[in-house]
């Protein structure tokens, strides 16, 4: 374990806070969609994977998608930033020649 | 303040059923729930009149009452009036003929008329649903200059003082999430999210294409033919460049590492480009004319 304890949260306490299965939060991990930290034979989150792990438990919760619907929006999501980015970059670009 | 047609908003006929109900929320749910638009207001403003709609209409309670004064709400004294004073008391009054949905951006959870037939603890009265909070935007314009270092900066957003990073050689049109300085969230959900994007305003003289910097300098004939010394402007200030002798138009110098510093990377900076532009002489003298024919002949 490379982090400091208090970056983490015991995988346990947030599936309490956040009512959702602790099967839940495994599957996510075996689909690559959040790391988890193993130490002392307990499972916890990384404080910097909250806001994914927080998005991905509204869009189950709120939306009633399923696991592997949520992947998909999770990556497409990724997708659609990247391709933002690129338009911001393409567009600082052309501002030289327009200006 | 105006009617707002819950089923209209739901897409729905006034005989649907709860699951009916349930399914149109869904499927617009899905359609504009923030985290499935990030950047987006309009999807956020539409979530937030598509959840009202939810609220009132999934709740047998609330939907009778909806269906029996909804379009009349305005003489729906029989239960209203305690409901307006207590919303009276709390926020000071409505903003009448405002828009409708005016209280979803200053932290209100719902509409001036979800509050007039309801009142402000109308989500309180049945299901507690946990909502997350609305994100905010944000824009923060900067100049060239304003980038050349990382530095702090405080800004105020919807009352809020939040003290931000700006770092050095951010790109124009970046965004980054500022986590929990959204609108709170209803019913104990979480804060929404800050997204502030910089805008970076190019130099008058001087333009950006990422990292590098790119100005155009006017030298004359004669210093292009024969070489010498000129001042160009950098956003550091002025630097004393030596041209060759027989310079072409349009011909580009790098100054290496005079550019912007790269976005989180120390001690690493563009190059600034420089691009000659040689001015011909004009309002020549009769003798100058012909020096010029003399060298044109020779």
């Amino acid at each position: 374990m490379n982090q400091p304890r208090e970056e983490l949260i015991e995988a346990t306490v947030f599936c309490a806070y956040h009512q959702v299965a602790h099967s839940f939060v495994y599957s996510l991990e075996e689909n690559g969609l959040v790391e988890l930290v193993i130490f002392e034979e307990q499972k916890y989150i990384p404080k910097a994977q909250l806001p994914q792990l927080e998005k991905i438990i509204r869009l189950h919760q709120e939306l009633e998608i399923n696991l592997s619907g949520v992947e998909v929006v999770i990556h497409m999501l990724h997708r659609m930033e990247q391709l933002h980015q690129t338009v911001t970059n393409l567009e600082n670009r052309l501002r030289r020649y327009e200006g | 303040m105006a009617y707002i047609d819950y089923y209209k908003v739901l897409g729905i006929d006034k005989k649907a059923t709860e699951a009916q109900i349930k399914n149109a929320y869904r499927k617009l749910a899905r359609k504009y729930h923030p985290d499935v638009n990030p950047n987006d207001q309009n999807a956020n403003k539409k979530f937030q009149e598509i959840n009202e709609a939810n609220e009132v209409l999934s709740d047998p309670e609330k939907r009778k009452k909806y269906d029996q004064f909804g379009e009349n709400w305005q003489h729906a004294d029989t239960y209203g009036q305690a409901n307006q004073q207590q919303r009276s008391r709390n926020s000071g009054g409505g903003a009448p003929g405002g828009n409708p949905f005016s209280g979803f951006g200053g932290g209100e959870d719902f509409s001036d008329f979800f509050g007039s037939i309801f009142g402000n603890g109308g989500s309180g009265q049945g299901r507690q649903t946990k909502y997350r909070g609305q994100d905010y935007q944000a824009e923060l314009h900067l100049n060239l200059q304003d980038i050349l270092q990382t530095h702090k900066q405080t800004l105020t957003v919807n009352g809020k003082n939040i003290r931000i990073t700006v770092p050095a050689g951010v790109d124009n049109g970046q965004t980054i999430k500022i986590a929990g300085y959204g609108s709170p969230g209803q019913n104990g959900g979480p804060a929404g999210d800050l997204f502030l994007t910089f805008l970076i305003k190019d130099d008058a003289t001087i333009k950006r294409d990422g990292k590098n910097l790119f100005v155009t300098t006017s030298i004359d004939l004669y210093t292009a033919v024969l070489g010498g010394e000129i001042m160009v402007d950098t956003l550091t200030g002025k630097v004393k460049l030596q041209v060759k002798p027989e310079t072409q138009n349009g011909t580009k110098v790098k100054l290496k590492g005079k550019g912007l510093p790269v976005y989180k990377k120390e001690n690493e900076f563009g190059d600034l480009i420089i691009t000659y532009e040689v001015q011909i002489p004009t309002n020549l003298t009769e003798k100058q004319k012909e020096l010029f024919k003399e060298l044109s002949q020779s």
